[in-house]
């Protein structure tokens, strides 16, 4: 598993880098870090990473980590057509395997954290809403993600299994447009992602429902084929995977792979 | 009172009409007067297009000020005419009755008529651009004729045609003219539009009445030089004594009338009579020494611009100027007859 | 031929860069479009349940804008009123609000909880999101300044004296709009009209914002695209390719009959 142990030795320089300030040693066989890394990442990590993306600069100088978030098919469809990206962050296995179908990835894409579902509801649930069985009542206007993006496929996945019959009003474009709807109470209910109702403080409330642990959605990240910075890209990656990054994410909602 | 009795008075800032206009019934008053006199403000504002600042506007008794135009039992042929491109001429004529509540049909056959009385039912179905300038004209009458109106306004109503359709329409439409019972009110910066369509011409200058009168009154005693230019004549102010007028800043005229105080002369440029030297031998009671200040060809005949003792035009012939070998500079001596002058009081 | 030849360069060189800029993606589309799979892509249900929605729903947001936009057009070019520079300023702002503004502003005016969509709620039962109208209203918010901005260029370049014609025969202001105005404007209008149903047809930001996206209700085509591009984009150039050829057919047809009619 060099990809393994690549990683775990990434891991500790990227830990020495935060902790220390005189890292030379450590960075003296491979030389300095430096340029920069352009992330692609699912819209859902953009609190987390863009934390994650100072800390990295911060530590290592001269570098500039530069951010694309968006929906993983999007992002995926760019990567595909050739846009610059060093590291690609996806939102399910099924949106990173459009680009390792492609053979897209210099390496094997590694789980870094999971997201599951959650019922946002209007502040204060004034409907009483406690299950997802709760939003198959009439009259309440539920909006979920459409089937092409990874919040779509989980809930669908969550109401397959528990055998609940739901009429949405919208399928939304991705996971942001579901939630606004429900910030801007024009819907009573959306399933989101759990980092989305944290996200949202208390604009929405949150529901946890027992169904969602049956469609938790893995987040894959993978360096890329034609990464131009393969070095400081991979450092980026080791420090999103090192517990200090594994703490912004978790803190963010997140849970750990 | 019946006919027209309007005071106008529209405020504009720097300009400001203020004309007083009366017309009986059957009568057709001419607005005659230079560009930006103020000549078609005083028409929309009868039209109704243009507020009064104040004044007043009485049509047979009835208070026009506030009406709005389209209640004002007013009718307009404007400059260009203004037919509705996208209607024939028909549905044109009919527009007018079909607004003041006639059915369609029935605004159609009236329209019919109308069209009928002005020659041109093989043009009904006819749209506005394939109408010819003058038919176009008849056209716009009819329309304003066909609501009826008890006062006919025509904005420069030839001044679109070319000189040679000019010539039959200004005919036919003081026939036309004629036959109207009501008042009519027509607007023009031409003379000879004004004295062969109007009964009666009001001159406003800068947006006053400066003279009013029948339009042989108007020719033979202009009272301005915008008028005496329009007609032809040379004008001049002064005080008369007897058979002289002294002309103010000028010299002494001698006329055949025989009045005291305020008087205008005028006499016509062909009355001049040019030398080049001091005539011995004239019976002329009028003698000046003048210079040519200008020359220019007038149809067949020379118009001399002289300056010195009296600002005078002169008419010769091809034939005498070329004597004469007037040229500009050139000093000359001109006189005029006395029986050729006309003094009025002013 | 020899017309074409006779052009200036200077113009001529720029004319066809710019002919070549705007067709170039559409030739791109069809190259790389997957002729092979075509029927079985265009086989679904929802894509013609989606394109009948686009055209319903454009066609109802063009409609929309002539009965409202046409008025205020001849407002802001026939009546002098204080302030008129600011309002027409107004009247264009959707055309460079980003749509999906467009739409979130749509939502606090005349969504649920909207400053005036809580009283349909509350005083007549309506709400707009989610809705075939609300698609309707996203459209025409977006669509109506490309007909207003067209209806004034041609009122204004129209000759105001026609009305006033109008009036000394008669004719109420109404009257005088409706039976000169409206018949000299036509033009205008109807190249209006054809710019605001294109860009209905088209829309796509404010109408997923503010109606969202539901197969037969509010899913137009451009959602559908945008929804097909995640996650096969054979799929979503397949039903490019259906929008482009109606909306050709139909400019291509309205052209015709114009040109015939006039």
């Amino acid at each position: 598993m060099l990809t393994r142990s690549l990683a775990v030795a990434g891991a500790a320089v990227a830990l020495l880098a935060l902790s220390a300030c005189s890292s030379s040693d450590s960075d003296g066989n491979s030389g300095r870090l430096s340029g920069t890394v352009n992330v692609f990442a699912a819209a859902s990590l953009e609190q987390s990473f863009t934390e994650l993306g100072a800390s990295f600069e911060k530590a290592h100088p001269g570098t500039k980590v530069v951010f694309n978030f968006g929906g993983s098919d999007s992002l995926a469809a760019g990567i595909n057509s050739g846009a610059p990206a060093d590291v690609f962050a996806a939102a399910s296995p099924k949106t990173m395997a459009l680009v390792t179908g492609k053979g897209g990835n210099a390496g094997e894409p590694e789980t870094f954290v999971r997201n599951q579902l959650e019922i946002a509801t209007l502040s204060g649930n004034p409907h009483h809403i406690a299950s997802l069985k709760d939003l198959t009542e009439s009259g309440l206007k539920v909006v979920l993600c459409d089937e092409a993006v990874p919040c779509g496929t989980a809930a669908k996945k969550a109401f397959d299994a528990s055998g609940l019959k739901l009429t949405p009003v919208s399928l939304e474009e991705d996971v942001k447009a579901a939630l606004t709807k429900v910030v801007l109470k024009e819907a009573d209910a959306a399933v989101v992602y759990q980092t989305d109702v944290r996200a949202a403080g208390d604009k929405v409330e949150g529901v946890p429902f027992p169904e969602a642990a049956g469609a938790v959605n893995d987040y894959p990240i993978a360096l890329l084929k034609d990464t131009g910075n393969a070095k400081a890209a991979r450092a980026f990656m080791d420090l999103v995977q090192s517990p200090d990054g594994q703490r912004v994410l978790t803190g963010a909602g997140f849970l750990a792979p | 009172m019946t006919g027209l009795d309007a005071r106008l008075v529209v405020d504009r800032g720097a300009f400001r009409l203020d004309v007083t206009l009366t017309a009986a019934p059957g009568e057709v008053v001419a607005l005659l007067g230079p560009n930006g006199a103020g000549k078609t403000t005083a028409l929309r504002a009868l039209a109704g297009l243009t507020p009064l600042t104040e004044g007043r506007l009485l049509l047979d008794g009835e208070v026009l000020d506030r009406m709005p135009a389209e209640k004002r039992p007013v009718g307009v042929v404007f400059q260009d005419y203004l037919l509705f491109p996208h209607l024939s001429a028909l549905d044109n004529v009919a527009f007018g009755p079909r607004c003041r509540g006639a059915s369609k049909a029935e605004a159609r056959t009236q329209a019919a008529l109308w069209l009928e009385r002005m020659g041109l039912s093989a043009h009904a179905a006819a749209r506005p651009r394939r109408l010819s300038g003058g038919q176009a004209q008849r056209v716009a009458l009819a329309r304003a004729l066909a609501t009826r109106p008890r006062l006919l306004l025509l904005d420069e109503p030839l001044a679109a045609l070319d000189a040679r359709t000019r010539l039959a329409v200004r005919a036919e439409l003081r026939r036309r003219l004629a036959d109207f019972e009501a008042v009519a009110v027509l607007v023009t910066h031409d003379p000879l539009d004004a004295m062969v369509l109007a009964d009666r011409l009001v001159v406003v200058e800068e947006g006053r009445v400066v003279q009013e009168g029948t339009p042989s009154d108007i020719a033979r005693r202009p009272r301005t030089d915008y008028i005496a230019d329009l007609v032809g004549l040379n004008l001049y102010r002064g005080q008369a004594e007897g058979h002289t007028v002294r002309v103010t800043d000028g010299p002494v005229i001698t006329t055949v009338e025989d009045f005291t105080g305020d008087a205008f002369v005028a006499f016509p440029p062909v009355a001049v009579t040019v030398h080049r030297t001091r005539p011995a031998d004239t019976s002329a009671r009028n003698l000046w020494r003048c210079e040519v200040a200008g020359l220019e060809t007038h149809a067949d005949r020379i118009r001399a611009d002289l300056t010195g003792d009296l600002r005078l035009t002169a008419d010769l012939t091809a034939a005498a100027a070329a004597d004469l070998d007037l040229r500009p500079g050139a000093e000359v001596w001109a006189t005029v007859k006395a029986t050729q002058t006309h003094a009025y009081p002013a | 031929m020899i017309k074409g030849s006779r052009a200036p360069l200077p113009l001529l060189v720029p004319a066809l860069i710019g002919l070549v800029f705007l067709v170039l993606p559409l030739i791109a589309l069809l190259v790389r479009t997957p002729w092979a799979r075509l029927p079985e892509l265009l086989t679904g249900a929802e894509v013609w349940q989606a394109l009948r929605l686009s055209l319903v729903c454009a066609t109802a947001a063009t409609a929309v804008s002539l009965v409202i936009g046409v008025p205020l057009a001849w407002l802001l070019a026939r009546v002098e009123f204080p302030g008129r520079g600011l309002v027409r300023a107004l009247v264009t702002l959707p055309l460079v609000l980003p749509p999906v503004v467009g739409g979130v502003a749509l939502l606090m005016a005349l969504g649920r909880n909207g400053v005036v969509g809580r009283y349909l709620d509350d005083w007549f039962g309506v709400t707009l999101p989610f809705t075939t109208a609300g698609v309707v209203v996203a459209e025409a918010f977006v669509a109506m300044p490309f007909l207003v901005i067209s209806v004034e260029g041609t009122l204004r370049a129209a000759d105001p004296r026609f009305e006033e014609a109008a009036a000394t025969l008669g004719a109420s202001r109404f009257t005088a709009f409706r039976r000169v105005t409206l018949p000299l404007i036509a033009p205008g209008i109807a190249a209006g009209a054809v710019l605001a149903w294109a860009r209905a047809l088209g829309e796509f930001g404010a109408t997923i914002t503010f109606a969202g996206n539901f197969p037969g209700r509010t899913q137009t085509m451009p959602l559908a695209v945008y929804l097909a591009l995640q996650s096969d984009p054979d799929a979503a150039i397949a039903l490019s390719l259906v929008l482009l050829t109606v909306s050709v057919a139909v400019l291509a047809g309205l052209r015709d009959r114009w040109m015939t009619a006039s």
